[in-house]
């Protein structure tokens, strides 16, 4: 039962990704004053990308054309391990908070290297631009994370989600700042604005869209859809870890029903934020961008030791 | 039996030197086994004309080579099963051998911990047998003697199984120095070029100092115990002071050998200029043997550790693994590069070494063994990834003949195997996780996590710091591989070997990395089978081993408790493989979306050359920017003018220079200092031999007044 209910709610993942950046582009096209498309236009447009024929440079290698199908892969992965709907996931168990982090740069390995294999100036540029941005936001989610796995003593993400439920709501300084450390690494690894602009094509400005200018086709739909996968990762992590309430701690199909429409509620909530911001705020210069992340590392560690010297018992 | 075995392995190497030294009697040889043949009774004629084929002396360095390399596999075998033998049977073996000082004979042990080193030694060993004959072909005779590397590589090898052996001081410092100066002979085989000697010179006195300092650590125990044997140091009654002193001896003089940060200057320079699988060696077995020398002091001799031993470690260790991987980062010589990565991953290893010190003196041994289980593991994977990543440095230097990685690239349509083998290898190394390098790093991460049961505010501030840094390795970690494996095999060739290289022929070469690469998958996926071995060692050192290991089974990896941590790599393997093959089988289902090929655009300006590409330099150039402090940096742009007024560019020259900060700031201030008191000494040597007898005299007398 369990493992269907992993199944389960990794399938919604998947399926319900391309909503959330539908969402959000909606919003955003609100609050800019222009005409919002519907919100089930990125499942159209994988629709039509899955059914056009790919176009590849003569000179891509096996990598190339496999690398979408390992960046999807270890993302779902990713998505396997955290509690979407419900807590006390088998698959939360097999591959902990950590390895998470690991499909992660298991996916930024390959996508990177699809940057490079082609030999145009614009993938080495993304590539080498993400690999930056990432070294830098790698670090600062495992402390964030780390504060967390250290005030719940287990790196289960289950377990961990379980424990702040049942602990009712107290207010930590440490989760105030590994919020915050989340919730910039979660800017900079989904690629949004001030870091990374989704919509844009500029060559001085581009990170991600640098190195996937050469996919075209279901390799391109694969892309997309995993990076919506991450970003949907990381707003269900957020809101999860800090904000658990509603989620089902059994499997009764009431429980299911509710956990779904909070998570619903809580991410439409986040990403309406997101929009604000992203309105908001210009886009920074590449170089500022090691500032910003550097105070998310700085955050994360504060959490941390801040849980060490403040909270937890001796 | 065990000891049969492992002197078995010591005996096999040491012949497998001598066997090359054979190759100078290439006109004896030949004649004197004919003579022997004709001696013996007849038989048939087919055998006989087979063996008379393979008695012509042109065939002779041929087949040579093939027995020196055969029996140094064999010695490979035997120390695999000599370790594995003494793992599973969690025994300790003891023997004397007639050899050495009249009143101290050599004293041999064979426990876990050497067992387990023993391991790493037979599978690197093994491999680089499998790999080495195809690689030593591309030498020329007359220039690059084969029998100078035969005999060095087999006396190496049994320097360093001896090593593991030794359980007395001087057996031990005897078989350090087989095993140092065997290696320096090994660096400086390509003599003929003076960078070279002066990296092979570098690295003979760091490893000579290297050596005073152990010997004076065994020194300071020794003089609290009433012999040189380890059995009488383990029950030398030392002071906290004079351990400790003991233990600062001990790490400058080990961590020297195994390339900690400051003392790691000789890795970059002697790495490079050594023969592929002789680097492979040095950096994949040589500093793990350094490893064994430290655990082996700290835990064993000095017994009860210190928790301030441990935060040096760790503060080292950080420094190190950052240090290295930064400076790795910058490279743009392939060896180099790997070289720096070594002293990233010794620094992780003794980061985790420390962690695990802390734990002990806090009397946490279950989370000692933790540690230790972190420690070692991570040392066997760096041994097999390391060694990997050489062969793969080797193959790519044998096929292209270059070692710059600004000047390769599109290796992967040209080198198919080679470059699956090398993308192994990075991948692990990067801490990918199904890969063995991302097991021991999750272990060190959850070693680092329980530092919620220290008592000291200072540790429990440190550790979390510690975990930071590691997660930032970690991450420049996978950037500096991508770096390599993008700029190496991907995008388009940067030169014309490249352009013209093609798959290596031999398959020996190709099979000692396969069995590297399929060795990093299995135990990425089966981690248990390592670990329960290092349960063992922990078992014998702290007398604790970790909890309900066995309980779990092979699929899940449990270290504290199921509750608090878990992995299973099968399953995720299993995740892995089903979501791939849906996603695969579903989008490829139509046969109208098939893949078309087509030109890359290139913005309509045509004309898409490598020189477009981003090289080493432009890759890591945020990088630069961003730790710059880390570097010294010297970065010059030059622009040649022509024209009427000098305002035409014609061409730009682009000058990158990236020095160690150690240089500089630590070994010139180090020779300069060595340099005047060489001139202070240098002023009593007047040359006048009236007052050398002077000297004499003066000698004379005080040594008189001394006896009497």
């Amino acid at each position: 039962m369990s493992w269907l209910i992993a199944i389960l709610q990794t399938i919604l993942f998947v399926v319900l990704a391309p909503l959330l950046a539908g969402w959000i582009k909606c919003c955003k096209c609100r609050l800019q004053n222009r005409k919002a498309p519907s919100v089930f236009q990125p499942y159209r447009d994988l629709f039509k990308l899955t059914h056009k024929q790919p176009v590849v440079s003569e000179q891509a290698s096996w990598l190339f054309i496999k690398a979408p199908y390992i960046i999807f892969s270890a993302t779902v992965l990713a998505a396997t391990v955290v509690p979407l709907i419900a807590v006390d996931l088998p698959t939360s168990a097999s591959a902990d908070v950590i390895v998470m982090v690991g499909f992660f740069a298991f996916a930024r390995f390959f996508l990177a290297l699809a940057g490079l294999d082609i030999g145009t100036a614009f993938g080495g540029m993304g590539s080498s631009r993400e690999m930056t941005i990432s070294s830098m936001a790698e670090p600062a989610m495992l402390m964030a994370i780390f504060t967390l796995t250290m005030t719940a003593s287990t790196t289960n993400l289950s377990f961990a989600i379980s424990h702040v439920l049942n602990e009712g709501l107290v207010l930590r300084p440490s989760f105030v700042f590994a919020l915050s450390a989340l919730v910039l690494v979660a800017i900079a690894e989904t690629g949004r604005i001030p870091v990374d602009n989704p919509a844009t094509h500029l060559e001085l400005t581009m990170i991600h869209e640098a190195m996937i200018l050469e996919y075209s086709g279901r390799h391109l739909a694969l892309i997309e859809w995993a990076s919506q996968l991450k970003l949907m990762l990381y707003g269900v992590l957020i809101a999860n870890i800090f904000f658990p309430w509603g989620i089902a701690e059994s499997f009764g199909i009431e429980a299911l029903g509710y956990g779904l429409l909070v998570i619903i509620g809580k991410l439409a909530l986040l990403a309406v934020f997101l929009a604000i911001a992203e309105t908001l705020v210009a886009k920074m210069r590449l170089f500022r961008v090691q500032e910003f992340l550097s105070f998310a590392y700085l955050l994360g560690l504060l959490g941390m030791l801040s849980h060490i010297i403040l909270e937890a018992a001796r | 039996m065990i000891l049969v075995l492992a002197y078995s392995a010591v005996l096999l190497s040491f012949f497998s030197g001598l066997l090359g030294l054979m190759m100078y009697q290439r006109q004896h040889v030949p004649a004197f086994s004919r003579y022997m043949f004709n001696k013996l009774p007849r038989r048939s004629e087919r055998c006989q004309s087979l063996i008379a084929v393979y008695l012509e002396e042109h065939r002779f360095p041929f087949l040579l080579r093939k027995a020196v390399f055969v029996l140094l596999g064999l010695s490979g075998v035997f120390a695999i099963l000599a370790g594995l033998s003494v793992l599973i049977g969690k025994t300790v073996v003891t023997d004397q051998l007639s050899l050495g000082l009249p009143w101290l004979p050599w004293h041999v042990r064979f426990d876990c911990l050497s067992g387990f080193f023993f391991l790493i030694i037979g599978i690197a060993v093994s491999s680089v047998s499998l790999y080495g004959p195809g690689y030593v072909n591309s030498y020329d005779e007359s220039q690059h003697p084969f029998a100078v590397l035969g005999l060095f590589t087999g006396l190496f090898v049994a320097g360093m199984m001896l090593v593991l052996l030794a359980d007395d001081a001087f057996f031990f410092m005897i078989a350090w120095e087989l095993m140092s100066v065997a290696s320096y002979f090994l660096v400086a085989f390509q003599h003929e070029n003076s960078a070279n000697r002066r990296a092979a010179f570098i690295y003979l006195l760091m490893a000579e100092v290297g050596a005073l300092a152990i010997i004076l650590g065994f020194g300071v125990l020794a003089g609290f115990s009433d012999g040189f044997t380890f059995d009488a140091l383990r029950k030398a009654n030392v002071s906290t002071t004079w351990a400790s002193i003991a233990f600062m001896w001990a790490l400058l003089g080990f961590g020297m050998k195994a390339g900690i940060f400051p003392v790691h200057v000789w890795l970059p320079e002697a790495h490079p200029v050594a023969p592929s699988h002789i680097s492979a060696l040095m950096s994949g077995v040589m500093l793990k043997v350094a490893l064994y020398g430290l655990i082996r002091f700290c835990f064993d001799l000095l017994g009860d550790v210190h928790w301030q031993w441990g935060v040096v470690l760790l503060i080292l260790g950080t420094a190190s693994a950052l240090g290295g991987i930064l400076y790795a980062m910058m490279q743009t010589n392939l060896k180099r590069l790997l070289a720096y990565s070594s002293v990233e991953n010794i620094g992780i290893i003794f980061m985790v070494l420390g962690l695990s010190m802390i734990f002990m003196a806090n009397g946490h041994p279950q989370l000692a063994a933790l540690g230790l289980l972190a420690a070692l593991f991570h040392a066997f994977n760096h041994a097999l990834f390391k060694n990997l990543l050489f062969l793969g440095a080797g193959i790519i230097h044998h096929q292209t003949h270059q070692l710059n990685i600004d000047m390769m690239g599109g290796l992967i349509k040209k080198m198919p195997k080679t470059s699956m083998l090398f993308l192994i290898g990075c991948m692990s190394i990067s801490s990918l996780p199904l890969f063995n390098g991302f097991v021991s790093e999750w272990l060190a991460f959850q070693t680092a996590l329980q530092v919620d049961v220290l008592d000291n505010g200072v540790l429990r501030s440190l550790i979390p710091v510690a975990a930071a840094a590691l997660a930032l390795t970690a991450a420049l970690a996978a950037a500096c591989f991508v770096k390599v494996f993008g700029l190496i095999f991907l995008g388009l060739p940067r030169s014309h070997h490249c352009e013209n290289a093609h798959e290596i022929q031999d398959k020996g070469m190709l099979a000692g990395s396969s069995l590297l690469a399929g060795l990093c998958f299995l135990f990425g996926i089966f981690p248990g089978l390592i670990i329960s071995l290092i349960n063992s060692v922990a078992g014998q050192l702290l007398g604790e081993t970790l909890p309900n290991d066995a309980a779990l089974g092979w699929l899940w990896l449990a270290p504290v408790s199921v509750s608090q941590a878990s992995y299973a790599p099968p399953l995720v393997l299993i995740g892995a493989l089903i979501a791939g093959c849906v996603s695969f089988w579903y989008l490829r289902r139509n046969p109208s979306t098939a893949i078309r090929t087509a030109e890359t655009w290139d913005c309509g300006f045509g004309g898409l050359t490598h020189r477009m590409q981003y090289s080493s330099s432009a890759f890591t150039m945020p990088f630069r920017r961003i730790f710059a402090k880390v570097w010294i940096i010297d970065e010059q742009i030059d622009k040649d003018m022509r024209g009427a007024m000098d305002q035409d560019v014609a061409a730009v020259h682009y000058h990158l220079r990236i020095q160690d900060h150690s240089w500089p700031h630590l070994y010139h201030p180090i020779e300069q200092g060595v340099n005047n008191l060489a001139k202070l000494v240098g002023r009593i040597q007047t040359g006048n031999i009236r007052v050398y007898l002077g000297y004499s005299f003066v000698t004379l007398i005080i040594m008189l007044w001394m006896v009497s």
